[in-house]
């Protein structure tokens, strides 16, 4: 068991506060993603929670125990860093083994426990080199090995995978989900990259500012983004943004005026906007489909070819360009006059104030945790 | 000649000139400790002359070496071992916990050096005597590392900057308390810069005159109490002066020589980042 809650937790440096009262419980073997642009926080909320760095504010609890001012070393939670930070003078085995080193742990145990770690990790070959003669995939798991040798109550993944190149970035990431299964253990994770944090979360927290925007499924956060900011940093290529003005509503939701003339009625919760409103609508570019006519007209200023699907990056009388996804195969060139349609389905509305509308229907699988976990918690 | 070929040369011709007055002093010595007194004191300087060993042959009769020797090493090696001893929980500290004044302790460290050490001489001296200091090795291994504390404490203090603060933090994670974390990763990893420093400490030792001519008389002396030795009140004998000042001074230059390297990387460390 290792629940993690943060309770209002705040830090300052000086005046400057950078971590405003976040709000938080991270379940027993569940894997957290801390997800935001630059300078949102995110690493510095998982030092706190590391014992990294002190806490200015609020109940940081380990299994409903206070840990405030429990020092890191007693913390009982293993970090890795984004720079691997391997211990340079040490060989591999000696780096996996050094807490249970610490840890004054027999030697002959100590081996076995570093062995087994490097079974899982398929180190084996290694365990006698030093970090230098190791390639960045390979220190990277070290790095994590060394995690696993003490069986920590949490992991803390301080943005692990961003000095992988691409490829295997990929390769890790299935490796992580893979591992967190075989481990069952809870796991907190950083990331900049929001496709990290669908692939890999059980539940992703968006920060911006030393705020939490919102926290949620990863599918809840797509299908359900609360507002502005946590619909466009979801989803990739990011969702298209449209000032429109609200014409009618009904129960069944609101209609609105499309640039270009045409309507579209979102499926909202009645009530929160009336007619007149100015409004924006969001759609995501997967959802954007082309065709002989549609709700929606422009010029294609850029294509994008990736082979499986094609991005065409539209410009749309009174609006911003918004990108649509189309087929691999769609033969549309440059300046190419294109009609667009739209699924009301798919469409999210959001206040003046950036907020999401509630809509109508709650996606069916946006309550849905990942099966292996519910399975391993049956 | 292309111009940085040219340029090469005259920097070239340029960096022998340096070392070349740089060294000249101790070659001269060197050469004057082979010659008779009164070749030593002839004006114009002779070039050519028949060298003796006469001059060693009389600082040995004169003065037991071995004995300045062994305390010159043993306050030497005492003074820096006790100094790196004191830094490195201090340099450790303000190099990875920084707090507002950090950089002022450290300045105010360093200023420490810029007051001439015949201004706290009176002080020191009464104190020293008070404690029964006066002529002890350990009083004067405490004097030099006083007198080496700031420096050694900046070198450490640039040394440990270098080092990933990732590294200590994973081993704090690890489980490492403060004392395997300086013990088990920061030495291990910072071994290059604190050689450096224990090696400039232990020559700027060697080579202190101020206060053991001050502090000691015989049973404490070092090498530098030995050479003054020499300048007696009977009058300057140039040439054997310059025969005690060269064996004072060789075990220290062998020393130098050996460790040149270190040396040089530990004192331009940084520099170039």
């Amino acid at each position: 068991m290792a629940t993690v809650t943060l309770k209002d937790i705040r830090k300052s440096y000086g005046d400057v506060e950078i971590i405003k009262g976040v709000s938080l419980q991270i379940e027993d073997r569940e894997f957290c993603v801390f997800v935001g642009p630059s300078g949102c926080g995110k690493s510095t909320l998982l030092r706190m929670i590391g014992g990294l760095e002190e806490i200015t504010g609020g109940d940081l609890m380990l299994d409903g125990q206070l840990i405030n001012d429990v020092p890191p070393s007693d913390r009982g939670l293993a970090m890795v860093f984004q720079t691997y930070a391997l211990y340079p003078h040490m060989t591999v085995a000696d780096n996996m083994g050094f807490s249970l080193r610490l840890a004054g742990v027999p030697k002959a145990e100590r081996r076995a426990k570093v062995d087994e770690a490097a079974r899982i990790l398929h180190l084996g070959p290694l365990l006698a080199r030093k970090p230098k003669d190791l390639s960045g995939g390979q220190r990277q798991r070290v790095a994590i090995g060394r995690a696993i040798v003490r069986k920590p109550k949490v992991f803390l993944f301080d943005e692990p995978l961003s000095n992988l190149d691409a490829a295997l970035r990929v390769q890790m990431r299935i490796e992580l989900s893979r591992l967190h299964e075989e481990l069952a253990a809870t796991m907190i994770y950083v990331t900049h990259d929001q496709v990290e944090a669908m692939t890999l979360a059980d539940k992703i927290v968006v920060l911006q500012a030393g705020v939490v925007e919102q926290a949620g499924s990863p599918l809840e956060l797509y299908h359900h983004p609360r507002n502005l900011f946590v619909a466009g940093f979801i989803g990739s290529p990011k969702m298209n943004f449209l000032p429109v003005t609200v014409a009618a509503t009904d129960e069944a939701g609101a209609t609105v005026q499309l640039p270009g003339g045409g309507t579209v009625a979102v499926p909202v919760q009645p009530g929160r906007v009336k007619a007149g409103d100015a409004v924006t609508l969001g759609v995501r570019p997967e959802h954007l489909r082309p065709a002989d006519a549609g709700d929606l007209a422009g010029e294609v200023m850029v294509v994008e070819r990736l082979g499986g699907e094609t991005f065409l990056y539209t410009q749309v009388a009174g609006s911003d360009m918004i990108v649509v996804q189309a087929d691999g195969e769609i033969p549309t060139r440059v300046h190419d006059r294109i009609a667009v349609r739209l699924d009301p389905a798919t469409c999210h509305l959001f206040d003046a104030q950036g907020l999401a509308v509630e809509r109508a229907h709650r996606h069916p699988l946006a309550d849905m945790g990942r099966p292996t976990m519910a399975r391993k918690a049956s | 000649m292309s111009s940085t070929a040219r340029d090469k040369l005259v920097l070239t011709i340029v960096g022998w000139l340096a070392a070349f007055l740089i060294f000249f002093p101790i070659l001269w010595m060197v050469v004057t400790s082979f010659k008779t007194e009164i070749d030593a004191i002839a004006t114009p300087p002779k070039l050519a002359f028949s060298p003796t060993v006469e001059n060693y042959a009389a600082v040995r009769e004169r003065a037991d070496y071995v004995h300045f020797a062994l305390n010159s090493i043993v306050i030497s090696v005492g003074a820096t071992l006790l100094a790196i001893l004191i830094s490195v929980p201090g340099a450790y500290a303000m190099a990875f916990f920084p707090k507002k004044h950090t950089k002022d302790v450290l300045m105010w460290m360093l200023s420490t050096k810029m007051m001439p050490a015949v201004g706290v001489l009176v002080p020191i001296y009464l104190i020293a005597k008070n404690i029964g200091a006066i002529d002890t090795r350990w009083g004067l291994t405490a004097v030099y590392t006083l007198m080496n504390l700031p420096i050694v404490i900046w070198m450490l203090y640039t040394f440990f900057k270098e080092v990933p603060k990732d590294i200590l933090e994973a081993g704090r994670m690890d489980g490492a308390k403060p004392k395997q974390e300086v013990w088990m990763l920061l030495m291990p990893l910072s071994l290059p810069g604190i050689a450096s420093t224990a090696l400039l400490s232990i020559i700027l030792c060697w080579n202190e005159a101020f206060w053991s001519l001050n502090l000691t008389v015989s049973n404490a002396a070092p090498l530098t109490t030995f050479i003054a030795s020499f300048s007696a009140p009977e009058g300057l004998f140039w040439a054997k002066l310059s025969a005690a000042s060269t064996v004072a001074i060789a075990p220290i230059l062998i020393f130098g020589w050996l460790s040149q390297r270190q040396l040089v990387r530990g004192l331009t460390f940084g520099a170039v980042k």
